[in-house]
């Protein structure tokens, strides 16, 4: 039963960064039916830059507290994500709104794949140890412990999502969001800017990519030029899991993902009878994408589309 | 007494709070024309949607030929031998004229992609008579210029006789039709009548979906009108062109149009 | 030839006379090459193997228009069948086989190629069935997902019974040997000598060639116009009897069949397998060349092929010392700058060029282009 504790906290600590990004591949593709490929390259990008600056500020004014440490890392990689996302919309994504479907797709492909060798050239390639800044307290529920970082990743990445309901819900941006959405034509008809509004859902999402970046990092203590790519691929499934183009959906989606490949991990030796080891986690996620896919594209909260003339 | 090609009973079609369909059916023999009329959102391109099997109806009998028929996929029912075309057509853009009706021959030919591969005797064979029927529908239709073209520059009118042509490619049973008149002058209007009767003369059975009154009246031996999902009128269109329930839902006032075999 | 340059369709002698000059040339290249070293015939070697596999992605994207990011998992399919069948592996970890086959796993070149083919068309078909009726970009993501787990299983399945011995990959691989004769071997005709490599570069020479013909056969075919009338407007294909998901189907299958050929080759060749050559890396190369050669397009695929997988050798020549001289040290390595620039190509080319760096001919007469307005006046 500790087990199940653990590994569900380990779920939920998961799950929240997963839901970070999946929020950022869900809005875009709800607004451009697109892909955006390179979502797990830019949560890289903000994982690297926030390690630079912190290591940056350890060297120049060492004795800060880690938590200032942390915050100077988040403050320096969201406005560098938020560009970067602006930057790849703009030349990538923007001159290819009216393309057949294959070559946003393959756009992003490359994008992605520029992002990562630049990121290595700049960073290298080998695995960088994330500092540990925030104290180890572990916390003890039952027989199950915490460590503070994972209860900050939750309670953080709570705190954020609420906000972003709040924002897409009762403000006049979201609104413009939630239309752009539905039908950007109509919506440039009332007034929004599609161009705007489009922008901002990749500033948006790159902000939660940097923050999620910067969770994972502290979380697992390693950066490296590859790891955005498996939790990009992962939340990206979050995002379908829960219907993609689904706010909530992502949210729900993610949570549930991450809890499925904690729990799967910790008891997957014991129903396989040791036939299959915990290495095999990744695989999951794999798997239910396709399923979910094949089964139930709409995904747990989206709309059944008819896909019939 | 003539054979029944189509038999459809009892057809209901329900989108959410909309029943689209209600109990709707008919009958057409051999060689008819068969119109299906009825004001705009009356159902008859969702009638039509259901018996090709784009739609999967809520319930309903479909015989085609005296053998019924499941109406779930598309490509069984053009296999079973009901060609259609689309409201707003439906060719493939970038193939040839002669290419898009090629494809038509599709389903009544055999060559596997082993045949293609080692280019077999019966393979080869095959491809010339695909290549040659095409050619003779497109004649049939009056394209025949154009077979080298690519669809998508093909004037209006003929990009739907193009879309008949590989509907005829399929030997079809049953031809339907959905507004092949939508969006055509008077001139155009006649040819395409002179064309679909053509294609009756030679045996050929169509139903075909027009708002055209005129067209119709002149064109279809039978008529269904359709309004709100029900039928509201079958029959010679003589009689259905003076039937209150139809004047009042469709026709409008004092329209008086001489009917197939009437005088005017 | 009078399919890969319009031109020649009316001239049978000028296509014949290129014919025997294209012949000429592939036959002499790894002997000029092999004047800068073996390493050069190697890549000529490779870039037939992609070759192949661009045709059979072409296939896939090209003419059935399914965006299979997971291509790559035919190719290891290919290649570690052949790796199990024609090397110690099975035998040395296996008692039961050691018993069976007491002289070892040795298996035919004419037994591999057929059996390849076969098994990774099985495995298109089982791949394929659950996700054709999937929309663009999900069938991409599936398919990206099918190759991941493709790659992991390859890099797992060393316990509790070791069928791909992990990380580690197979090794000691036989090479392919053609009537007795062994491909590892220099071997002598007419007083020539052909070192090993060479012979390679002959073999995937003739079964390129052989995937192009087979290619063009396809494309003019009755599936080949199955193929272009879903991709142009599926439903319309429907309404035409056309059974969309068989033709997609076969079209996984047949591309399929491609890559496992071209990963048995593969296999030979290098002598060992391991998980590391089938990343999605590697997927995504191929789409790489499928896309920059012109989608669709057999010359152009056979062209992007080519480029992209020789001009990363030269930049490897090239690079390196150009920034030693000019910076003193290796400052991009050209790895990096190989994925970099396969990155950027894919970009720039959907922005500039989308059909590609050698597309297709306009396909049939447009009367509004100049270049046929005579044709049409004519007709």
């Amino acid at each position: 039963m500790d087990t199940f504790i653990q590994q569900a906290i380990n779920g939920l600590v998961l799950g929240s960064m997963y839901s970070l990004i999946a929020l950022g591949y869900t809005m875009v593709y709800g607004i451009l039916n697109l892909i955006n490929f390179a979502h797990g390259d830019v949560l890289t990008v903000g994982a690297l830059t926030a390690l630079s600056t912190i290591l940056f500020l350890q060297a120049m004014l060492p004795g800060l507290p880690g938590w200032v440490l942390m915050l100077a890392g988040l403050l320096a990689a969201i406005p560098v994500c938020v560009t970067l996302s602006l930057v790849i919309e703009r030349v990538a994504y923007r001159p290819l709104r009216n393309a057949p479907r294959l070559a946003p797709l393959i756009t992003a492909i490359g994008v992605s794949i520029v992002i990562q060798t630049v990121a290595m050239l700049v960073w290298g390639r080998t695995y960088m140890t994330f500092p540990q800044l925030i104290p180890d307290l572990p916390l003890t529920f039952g027989e199950a412990t915490v460590t503070l970082t994972k209860m900050m990743v939750i309670g953080l990445s709570a705190a954020v999502m609420i906000g972003l309901m709040l924002l897409v819900n009762r403000t006049r941006l979201g609104r413009a969001m939630r239309a752009t959405a539905e039908n950007p034509r109509v919506a440039g008809l009332m007034g929004v800017n599609p161009n705007f509004v489009i922008a901002m859902t990749f500033a948006i999402g790159a902000s939660l990519a940097a923050l999620a970046g910067v969770m994972l990092a502290a979380t697992y203590g390693v950066a490296h030029f590859y790891m955005g790519f498996l939790p990009g691929l992962k939340a990206f499934t979050a995002a379908v899991l829960g219907g993609i183009g689904n706010i909530p959906g992502a949210m729900l989606g993610g949570l549930l993902l991450g809890l499925i490949e904690a729990l799967g991990a910790g008891y997957i030796g014991e129903l396989t009878g040791g036939v299959l080891g915990s290495h095999y986690q990744d695989i999951f996620a794999f798997l239910i994408l396709v399923l979910v896919l094949i089964f139930r594209p709409s995904g747990l909260l989206g709309e059944r589309v008819a896909d019939r003339a | 007494m003539a054979e029944t090609i189509l038999r459809v009973a009892g057809v209901n079609k329900r989108f959410g709070g909309l029943q689209a369909l209600a109990d709707v059916g008919l009958e057409i023999e051999r060689g008819q024309i068969y119109g299906l009329i009825g004001p705009n959102g009356a159902g008859k391109t969702t009638f039509f949607n259901v018996i090709t099997g784009l739609y999967a109806p809520d319930s309903g009998t479909f015989e085609l030929a005296g053998k019924p028929y499941s109406p779930s996929a598309v490509h069984r029912v053009a296999e079973a031998g009901i060609a259609r075309t689309f409201q707003n057509i439906r060719l493939f853009p970038d193939m040839t004229a002669l290419e898009n009706v090629m494809v038509g021959r599709h389903v009544r030919t055999r060559a596997t992609a082993l045949g293609a591969i080692l280019r077999t005797r019966a393979t080869l064979a095959e491809e010339r008579q695909i290549k040659q029927r095409a050619m003779e529908l497109l004649e049939y239709v009056g394209i025949r210029r154009y077979a080298d073209y690519q669809a998508r520059t093909l004037a209006y009118g003929d990009q739907r006789r193009l879309e008949i042509a590989r509907a005829l490619a399929t030997e079809p049973k049953l031809l339907a039709l959905d507004e092949p008149a939508a969006g055509m002058n008077a001139t155009e209007k006649m040819s395409l009548r002179g064309l679909l009767e053509h294609i009756g003369s030679d045996g050929i059975t169509i139903l075909l979906i027009e708002h055209d009154v005129k067209l119709v009246m002149g064109l279809c031996d039978r008529l269904t009108v359709l309004d709100y999902g029900k039928i509201i009128a079958a029959g010679a269109p003589g009689d259905v062109q003076r039937n209150p329930a139809v004047i009042a839902a469709y026709l409008g006032g004092g329209h008086n149009f001489a009917a197939k075999g009437e005088a005017a | 030839m009078a399919n890969f340059f319009p031109r020649f369709r009316n001239s049978p002698a000028a296509a014949f006379t290129a014919t025997v000059v294209v012949a000429a040339v592939l036959i002499l290249l790894p002997f000029l090459f092999g004047q800068l070293g073996n390493a050069w015939v190697r890549a000529l070697a490779f870039a037939l193997l992609y070759v192949m596999l661009a045709l059979g992605l072409n296939i896939v994207v090209g003419f059935a228009g399914l965006l299979d990011l997971g291509y790559i998992a035919f190719y290891a399919v290919g290649a570690y069948m052949y790796a199990l069948l024609a090397s110690p592996h099975l035998t040395s970890n296996f008692a039961w086989m050691a018993q069976t086959f007491p002289n070892g796993l040795h298996n035919s070149i004419w037994f591999v190629i057929p059996f390849g083919a076969g098994l990774a068309a099985m495995f298109g078909i089982l791949l394929g069935a659950p996700v054709l009726k999937l929309r663009g970009d999900y069938l991409a993501i599936v398919t990206l997902g099918f190759g991941e787990i493709m790659r992991i299983l390859m890099n797992n399945l060393n316990a509790p019974v070791n069928i791909t011995n992990g990380p580690q990959g197979i090794t000691l691989i036989d090479p392919i040997s053609i009537g007795g004769i062994s491909l590892a071997k220099t071997q002598t005709l007419f007083g020539i000598q052909f070192p090993s490599v060479y012979l390679y570069y002959y073999l995937f020479l003739v079964l390129a060639i052989i995937t192009i013909v087979v290619c063009i056969r396809l494309q003019d075919s009755r599936l080949g116009r199955a193929w272009m009338a879903i991709r142009e407007d599926e439903l319309a294909a429907r309404a035409m009897g056309i059974n969309v998901r068989n033709v997609k189907l076969l079209a996984f299958s047949l591309g399929a069949t491609f890559g496992g050929v071209a990963g048995a080759m593969f296999s030979a060749f290098q002598g060992f397998v391991s998980p590391e050559s089938f990343t999605l890396n590697e997927s995504i190369i191929v789409l790489a060349m499928v896309v920059l050669g012109g989608l669709g397009h057999i010359p152009g695929v056979v062209l992007g092929a080519v480029l992209l997988s020789l001009f990363p050798e030269v930049l490897r020549h090239t690079v390196a010392p150009l920034q030693m001289m000019l910076f003193g040290k290796v400052v991009i390595e050209s790895e990096v700058l190989r994925m970099m620039l396969y990155g950027l190509a894919m970009v720039l080319i959907m922005l500039y060029r989308p059909k590609g760096l050698w597309p297709a001919p306009e396909h049939g007469i447009n009367p509004s282009s100049r270049a046929d307005a005579g044709k049409a006046q004519a007709a």
